[in-house]
């Protein structure tokens, strides 16, 4: 007797959102079945694979990290260096130094760093900031006032500055909107109610339902995805139907495991690949989870995961 | 499916003898549907009844026990396909691939990995659970003596051998450590049915694809053996992954019993020497219906992440994951170093040491009973108080332990400060931070 799969397709989908523009135009979400469920219908659209790139420079980085971006001084040279890492699909530029208590970078000096990295590169972009509210709320507006036509993604509206981001960002200057909630399914609903309601249509807004390392509160990422998934597709919730988007590499290289020299943990061996490791098996949870776009940071990380896809689509 | 009250009442007595506990059988049916109350509590059930109904109220996806004394471990069970439904039961398992094709020393560089590895996490032991032996074809004595070998790593076993012969030969040397014989396929199953029958062991079973899978278990079903396990591994990854989630999705959603066994992904025959590719699709696995997943080795690298990860997706929603509550010295505190307390919710212990760790100050920080809950939650619900914390001081015996008396109380809860110095006099009580991301600001800037 032969076995035969009974299809969960779904009658809804996830939105289809478009980042970028030209021949390296990028598009997520559109699927209506779970995530790599290609057995039941096809994937309309492949989750994509971002790049970050922290406007704070790489001293920080492990060697692997440095060594690819070796000879480049500016962001706007990473950047161009990161287009051509294997697997990428969208750049990352995170205004890292922008931070009040940090150095401050000026709203004026991002502004000018995202014009270069939009001239030195044509991959879709998405501009993540310092996580202090009201200069993220700034930068956001400035940027996506100046790269008009670029299609970019900024990440994230927040319920605080929801009103300052999307209506520039979303209705102003017709950019995507990243709306950020803290895992947890009723405030992401919540957000993105309200940022409709602004007026930004539902087919320019993503979600970033929060993310953490493994090991770290991961279940609350996955029960919050899995739960987003549900809704969206078998109930038809057009308020959850927005694609998600994870960063995922900064929450996995500040932690423990990534962090801690070899002298302090001789054991657990070098400090890079256990960064990789954390950031991959993170990365491959997410997108298992529902995840339609992730950001990470090292190209081993990035060339791994993008194999990954291939090989389950 | 599970029964039906009416159906159950059927088969009752009917005579409302009240023996049960219950007023009538009626109630009875109903509670027992519920699963509120085991069948046997009629003492008028016959037998076959009871075989005929256990049978029907019963998971559709089987636990199956393997191994034995410090290696045994139980794999299915599941109920739900999704932890928020319920909760998962059984987490996924590890093994470690050797060959009888490597030599000596490949095999004790990979038992010195396994052992190496080795660690607690959250009052949970971490380690790659089974070796998984496969057999090259290179002659049975060569087989048994990697058995031998493989057996005194003291780790659950399974064992990759399709030709009953070599199964037998290495089940005389390893039955009673009651390995999973993983070989039985279309044209071989009745004789390996035997082997593992008369060993005693769970046994593996294959298929060239699902429908082939789905017959030669009816089969082995047929011959009175349901002690099994499904080799899910296909040709490709992409194979694989789809195996993985019909078999579960048809056992818990269509309730094919059949397909009601735990599972087995062998990644090194997906992609054998790829380390990280492994690490990302055990990732995979763990959250989509891997049971076991064999890997070609668990390095610390790899082992972190995925155990964590893990830990996470096995918890139950409906507890929380605690830390135990006690002295926990960071950054080479002695008694003279502060203290910092917060409760014993594991994600709140986890973050808050992260950031005290990357503040590189000493500092003891202590971690009191408060039920799992995080700070705002344990304060509303009463469980973390300046009365709770006094007791905690009092069990613990802090103030013996500790010379500094500096307490850095969490800032969400701020208005305890005037309590606790009435309890515990002596003390200067410090208001810490609201967010843990401010800690090492906060103590790189104060001065105890």
């Amino acid at each position: 007797m032969p076995f035969t799969n009974k299809p969960q397709v779904f009658n809804a989908k996830i939105n289809t959102v478009e980042l970028g523009v030209g021949d390296k135009k990028i598009a997520i979400g559109g699927e209506n079945v779970l995530p790599f469920y290609t057995f039941d219908a096809p994937i309309e659209n492949l989750p994509k694979i971002g790049v970050e790139i922290s406007d704070a420079g790489v001293e920080n980085e492990v060697e692997g990290i440095k060594a690819f971006y070796e000879g480049c001084n500016t962001v706007a040279e990473r950047a161009k260096k990161a287009a051509t890492m294997p697997g990428a699909d969208f750049l990352a530029i995170r205004f890292e130094s922008a931070d009040p208590n940090g150095e401050n970078t000026s709203v004026e000096d991002c502004v000018k760093v995202a014009k270069e990295v939009a001239e030195a590169t044509d991959m879709p972009l998405v501009f993540m900031g310092c996580k202090n509210v009201e200069k993220d709320a700034q930068i956001f507006t400035a940027v996506a006032d100046a790269l008009q036509g670029k299609n970019i993604l900024v990440l994230s509206a927040r319920e605080e500055d929801y009103k300052t981001v999307a209506a520039s960002a979303g209705l102003a200057y017709g950019q995507k909107v990243g709306a950020e909630s803290a895992v947890d399914i009723n405030l992401a609903k919540q957000l993105n109610v309200l940022i409709t309601q602004l007026g930004v249509a539902s087919a320019n807004v993503v979600m970033n339902l929060g993310s953490a390392a493994a090991g770290y509160g991961y279940e609350y990422v996955a029960s919050t995805m899995d739960r987003v998934k549900a809704a969206a597709l078998s109930q038809n919730d057009a308020m959850l139907q927005m694609p998600v988007v994870t960063p995922v590499s900064t929450e996995t290289w500040s932690v423990k495991e990534s962090m801690a020299s070899e002298e302090d943990m001789p054991e657990w061996g070098s400090r890079e690949t256990r960064g990789v490791d954390m950031e991959v098996v993170t990365a491959a949870a997410c997108l298992a989870s529902g995840s339609n776009a992730v950001i990470l940071r090292h190209p081993q990380s990035v060339e791994t995961i993008s194999k990954l896809i291939k090989e389950l689509a | 499916m599970a029964l039906k009250g009416l159906d159950i009442f059927k088969l009752t007595p009917k005579t409302n003898c009240k023996e049960c506990g219950n007023p009538t059988c009626m109630a009875f049916a109903m509670k027992v549907a519920q699963g509120a109350i085991p069948l046997e509590k009629c003492p008028h059930m016959g037998a076959d009844v009871i075989a005929k109904l256990s049978e029907a109220t019963a998971p559709p996806m089987k636990v199956i026990e393997v191994g034995a004394g410090n290696n045994a471990h139980k794999l299915g069970g599941e109920t739900v396909l999704f932890r928020h439904e319920k909760t998962l039961v059984n987490k996924n398992l590890f093994a470690t691939k050797l060959c009888s094709c490597m030599d000596d020393a490949k095999i004790d560089e990979l038992l010195a990995g396994v052992k190496h590895v080795d660690y607690e996490r959250i009052g949970e032991r971490m380690y790659c659970e089974f070796l998984s032996l496969d057999y090259a074809d290179n002659g049975v004595d060569k087989y048994v003596a990697l058995v031998k070998k493989a057996m005194e790593a003291d780790r659950a076993l399974i064992l990759n051998v399709e030709c009953p012969e070599c199964a037998k030969a290495a089940l005389e040397v390893c039955k009673d450590a009651k390995p999973i014989l993983n070989g039985a396929n279309a044209s071989n199953y009745e004789e390996m049915n035997k082997v593992a029958t008369e060993a005693g062991v769970v046994l593996g079973v294959k298929g060239a694809n699902l429908s082939e899978l789905f017959d030669t278990v009816t089969a082995l079903e047929a011959a009175g053996n349901k002690n099994l396990i499904l080799d899910v591994t296909g040709a490709t990854i992409k194979e694989t992954f789809a195996n993985a989630v019909q078999v579960r999705r048809s056992c818990l959603k269509e309730n094919n019993r059949t397909f009601g066994y735990p599972s087995i992904v062998n990644l090194t025959k997906l992609c054998a020497g790829d380390e990280r590719m492994q690490s990302a699709l055990a990732s995979v696995f763990t959250l989509k219906y891997g049971s076991i997943i064999v890997m070609d080795s668990m390095s610390y690298a790899q082992a972190l992440p995925l155990y964590g990860l893990r830990q996470n997706i096995f918890t139950d929603p409906q507890k929380p994951m605690k830390v135990a509550p006690g002295i926990y010295p960071m950054n080479g505190a002695d008694e003279n170093a502060p203290c910092m307390i917060t409760v014993d919710f594991a994600l709140t212990y986890f973050v808050v040491s992260g950031e005290v760790e990357r503040s590189q100050k000493p500092i003891n920080f202590l971690i009191t009973d408060a039920g799992g809950y995080s700070v705002l939650t344990a304060w509303a619900a009463g469980k973390l108080s300046a009365s709770s914390i006094a007791k905690f001081f009092e069990e613990q015996d802090i103030a013996g332990k500790i010379k500094n008396r500096t307490l850095i109380i969490p800032g969400k809860v701020a208005v305890l400060k005037g309590e606790i110095e009435d309890k515990l006099p002596g003390w200067n009580i410090v208001v810490g931070t609201n967010e843990a991301i401010q800690i090492p600001k906060f103590l790189k800037d104060a001065n105890f």
